[in-house]
């Protein structure tokens, strides 16, 4: 599965204009961030991390995955963004029919920009609608109206984008049934081919688990949210978008590559603050904030804040670990048959899948799939 | 030390006597202010609760193990005396010992605080030095405080001990006020020992201490003839005979004596090394030409209340056995052997004398060994006849038979409650559920009753005290003592995960009260215990008979989102972690359990508080 040739980037730009509510991303608002780091001229950083990569690497490698992910990428604008996809372009070239994502909030795009984008290479845009119920927008304290979503992805489209994402999120306090079913619907009504779904993690620090802790919000309840999960995966696949993985859904031909190349453990460099990288067994991970970052890659200094080297057992481990949560399983000769005839016999694990030699999910099994891997991997190093 | 000396004191002007009185009501502190009256101890080593040797005494305000002091007092006739005081252990669990301490006396100190009268556990002391004839020395303490009412309290004294409201002293232990007008009562109105010098030696042991340094401290009272510092002296239990290396009196340090005569109190070291070898309640006579008859009232130490001690942490299991066996050497009523439980691994099964015995026991080997303790629900002794008549008896509900038994026979205390009026209703009602049968009722004062009950002894360990408390806003005292056994309709719960019983968690219960257990513990066990991956039902039952049952629902969500920006560093070590947790898990059958659920389900019923 390990492919040498296929190389992804990943681009982290670390800014938002407001801080949502149930948010722990490594992203900063500008009073946050004070004058010490200057967004309209952040793309330099960034391109200049990218040229830094593409010497240590060597130009012989080029980059088949591109994915922009924040914080709010849009906020660079269409100018800063496609100056860093030049840059990739010149220092690492992209293989031919390259995927180019960038994450898009829907109130900060307009047509034109995404007319921009597509012309600067993009081919796939991402946008974060998280529902079309306005009182779950609020508790997450999106800013964006509930239509807003599907009118940028129906203009990402016009603008030439064959593949556009919406990301859901599920399970939010005072969410109900109809809310979920609403925002599913109305995603799919914007001729989307991919959908990622995550159920709402409370994250410690943030703003929405202080006031779950103060009792002003119920805490989301995980057989809840297994229904949810259920009703979502129902409806995409009855639209023709069967789940690839755990979290998403999409039409044949609509997966995401870069989000594969996670999971299939391939590898890819992290650009930007915080991001992490992957590079041929080697993971290191840059510094988090934004200012010594940037005056890392100013100074011509590799911005990487810690590194690992994965053993044998590591890489094993992260297989099963990231291999499991894809529709294509992993291969029943990496795990422990035993193990996998119990899950058989829980209902998680395929019984088929197993005849043609791999470990795939069931549906029960995808939402137990954190107990599977432990399962998998009990008494292992 | 002025005075007569140790070893040659005329009995005559010696007096013996205890201080009877309930926790808090300022015993320490009346004993610290008669080491300064006497002057045995000048304001300067002065410490609060001299007495008191163990951290867990000063700190609780209780006396444990007792001591005897010798005080010279020069009083208001010019005579020079020999007080002896000795401290008596407070508390119920510990009757046999207060008994041994009331016979080395002549008279008692009955101490009372003012603001608050007597307690159960006070009067029943007070009936058991009546029944031995001492001379009752009456004093209410605290004074001093405001919340003060002497005249009430006297009036409730007096018709207690039937003596005249007047004579009842009043005393403030804390500023000194009164103190030396006790002691010149007790020179007054204690009579002085009598006894043959002349004739066998017999002391009685009314205490045993065992010392890192000096072996085993035994606390004697000689009744007849002397003991010599030369001298080899038996113990007429076992006829064990020993080597004195030591004869001397504390005062309140030791002070070596070439003897102890009749009528003296002191302590003797022969070398031996475990209290066992030196029983409270044995005589003690001399190896050559000693008596023949013993003093009487010598009881082996019998424990009433069992529970299953464990280490929390199953590789402490050697410090809990060597701490154990440490401990044994100073508590001559511990008992404990090994013991396995499929919950809770390997630990031991510890008798003790009662409640307060197990918790101080407990205690102990958690703050002297360092070690965290689970202990199980605590359990009596129960005598059981099968159908062909033959008997055995079972301490441990593993040990109860499944099926029906002849008869079941449980121990029954007879239980006294002292209480404000207003609180009869309540405690009336808690004795009933308890299984009680009223005995009997009494108004101590207008405002004051006394109940007395016989209850189960099942009962009571459990969290009868607790119970008693928190219903009389803490206002209620208790005192019981054991009262023979009755044939009661018992069975055995079983708590069954997923079919599996686990051996912690059985209890033997009142038949009418199986499904109440049944469904407290089910409950909790409810909650404590993490969802799995299938249904998990959580069963109450009496032998193969389902009583109550409960159901953790099978987990259906154990996944977590996308890995952010590709940290799949963090996603790893989360899993790690997980996997370390799942090592922590007690497998019971193919469930899971965290160690720290059966610690939570135990903990509300095993330690209740005195």
């Amino acid at each position: 599965m390990h492919d040498r040739n296929t190389l992804s980037l990943y681009v982290h730009v670390p800014f938002c204009t407001s801080r949502c509510g149930y948010c722990d991303f490594n992203t900063y608002t500008a009073t946050e961030l004070g004058s010490d780091v200057r967004r309209d001229s952040f793309h330099e950083v960034l391109a200049k991390e990218v040229r830094f990569a593409a010497e240590q690497l060597g130009r012989d490698r080029k980059v088949s995955t591109v994915f922009v992910g924040g914080g709010t990428p849009t906020l660079l604008g269409s100018t800063g963004l496609n100056y860093v996809l030049a840059e990739i372009k010149k220092s690492f070239g992209l293989v031919e029919g390259a995927e180019v994502t960038t994450e898009a909030n829907p109130d900060s795009v307009t047509p034109q920009m995404l007319a921009e984008l597509r012309a600067g290479g993009f081919t796939r845009m991402s946008f974060g609608m998280q529902s079309s119920a306005p009182k779950v927008l609020q508790i997450l304290e999106r800013t964006h109206t509930p239509g807003a979503s599907v009118q940028a992805a129906r203009w990402a489209r016009d603008a030439g984008f064959e593949h556009v994402n919406l990301d859901l999120i599920y399970g939010t306090p005072g969410e109900s049934d109809d809310d979920l079913i609403g925002s599913v619907e109305a995603a799919l009504s914007a001729g989307i081919d991919h959908l990622s779904a995550y159920s709402l993690i409370v994250e410690d620090g943030t703003a929405l688990s202080r006031r779950i802790a103060r009792g002003e919000l119920p805490m989301p309840d995980d057989d809840v949210c297994a229904d949810r999960y259920e009703l979502i995966d129902d409806r995409m696949q009855a639209a023709g978008l069967p789940w690839y993985e755990v979290s998403n859904w999409a039409v044949p031909g609509g997966e995401c590559q870069h989000n594969l190349a996670y999971w299939r453990s391939q590898d890819w460099w992290g650009i930007g603050p915080g991001a992490h990288s992957h590079v041929n067994g080697n993971r290191w991970w840059n510094v988090k904030h934004p200012v010594p970052y940037t005056e890392k890659v100013l100074a011509y200094a590799p911005p990487s804040a810690g590194s690992e080297v994965l053993t044998t057992d590591d890489l094993r481990l992260e297989e099963v670990m990231l291999g499991v949560r894809l529709a294509e399983g992993i291969s029943l000769a990496v795990v422990d048959r035993a193990k996998v005839e119990d899950l058989v016999a829980g209902g998680l694990v395929d019984p088929a899948s197993v005849s043609n030699g791999r470990v795939q999910l069931t549906r029960a099994g995808r939402l137990l799939a954190d107990a599977v891997i432990r399962d998998l991997l009990a008494n292992q190093a | 030390m002025p005075g007569p000396q140790p070893g040659s004191t005329d009995p005559s002007v010696i007096r013996n006597f205890c201080i009877i009185a309930h926790i808090d009501h300022g015993k320490s502190t009346l004993a610290d202010r008669m080491l300064q009256v006497t002057g045995v101890v000048d304001d300067r080593s002065m410490r609060a609760q001299y007495l008191d040797r163990m951290d867990i005494e000063r700190e609780r305000g209780i006396t444990i193990k007792s001591q005897a002091v010798r005080l010279p007092y020069l009083a208001d006739d010019g005579e020079h005396y020999v007080l002896n005081m000795i401290d008596t252990p407070g508390h119920v669990d510990f009757t046999y010992e207060v008994s041994r301490s009331l016979a080395a006396c002549e008279g008692a100190v009955l101490l009372v605080d003012a603001a608050q009268g007597i307690e159960a556990q006070t009067l029943a002391n007070l009936y058991l030095a009546l029944e031995n004839d001492l001379t009752i020395v009456p004093v209410l303490n605290k004074i001093d405080l405001p919340a003060a009412q002497p005249e009430k309290y006297a009036a409730e004294l007096s018709r207690i001990i039937g003596c005249d409201p007047a004579d009842i002293l009043l005393t403030s232990a804390k500023t000194g006020l009164g103190v030396r007008a006790v002691l010149e009562r007790v020179v007054a109105t204690i009579p002085a020992p009598t006894g043959n010098a002349d004739g066998p030696a017999r002391a009685m042991i009314f205490d045993s201490v065992y010392d890192t340094y000096r072996g085993v401290v035994t606390y004697v009272r000689v009744v007849d003839g002397r003991i010599g510092s030369r001298e080899k002296i038996a113990m007429m239990s076992t006829g064990a005979v020993h080597e004195l290396i030591e004869v001397g009196v504390i005062s309140p340090e030791p002070v070596l004596s070439k003897g102890l005569g009749v009528g003296e109190v002191g302590y003797l070291i022969t070398g031996v090394k475990d209290v066992r070898q030196s029983r409270v309640g044995d005589t003690i006579t001399t190896a050559l030409r000693g008596a023949n008859e013993s003093l009487g009232g010598y009881r082996d130490p019998k424990p009433m209340v069992y529970s299953g001690l464990y280490p929390i942490d199953g590789s402490d299991y050697p410090e809990l056995r060597d701490a154990l066996d440490k401990l044994k050497l100073n508590d001559a009523a511990l008992i404990y052997e090994p013991e396995t439980s499929l919950a809770l691994g390997f630990g031991f099964r510890c008798g003790f004398l009662g409640l307060l015995h197990m918790e101080i026991v407990r205690e102990r080997l958690e703050r002297e060994a360092d070690l965290d303790l689970i202990s199980t629900a605590p359990s009596v002794i129960y005598r059981l006849i099968r159908d062909d008549g033959t008997e055995y008896v079972v301490t441990n509900p593993s040990e109860f038979p499944d099926q029906k038994i002849a008869h079941i026979y449980e121990p029954i205390v007879k239980a006294t409650v002292i209480l404000p009026s207003e609180f009869v209703g309540t405690v009336m009602e808690l004795c009933q559920q308890r299984r009680g049968v009223m005995l009997g009722m009494d108004y101590l004062s207008e405002d004051r009753v006394e109940l007395r009950y016989t209850l189960p002894m099942a009962e009571i360990v459990f969290d009868f005290f607790d119970a008693l408390k928190s219903k009389t806003k803490g206002y209620a005292s208790l005192d019981y003592e054991l009262s023979g056994e009755q044939d009661a309709d018992l069975v055995k719960v079983d708590i069954l995960l997923q079919g599996e019983a686990v051996d912690a968690f059985s209890s033997i219960v009142h038949r009418d009260k199986a499904m109440a257990y049944g469904t407290m513990m089910t409950g909790k066990l409810k909650d404590l215990i993490p969802r799995q991956q299938f249904e998990v039902p959580i069963q109450a039952a009496i032998g193969s008979r389902v009583i109550t049952r409960e159901t953790i629902r099978a987990i259906r969500k154990d996944v977590l989102a996308k890995c952010y920006g590709g940290d799949i560093s963090r996603k790893r070590k989360l899993l790690e972690k997980q996997k370390e947790g799942k090592k922590r898990m007690k497998m019971v059958g193919r469930v899971e359990v965290p160690q720290e659920a059966f610690i939570a389900a135990l903990s509300t019923s095993d330690s209740p508080k005195k």
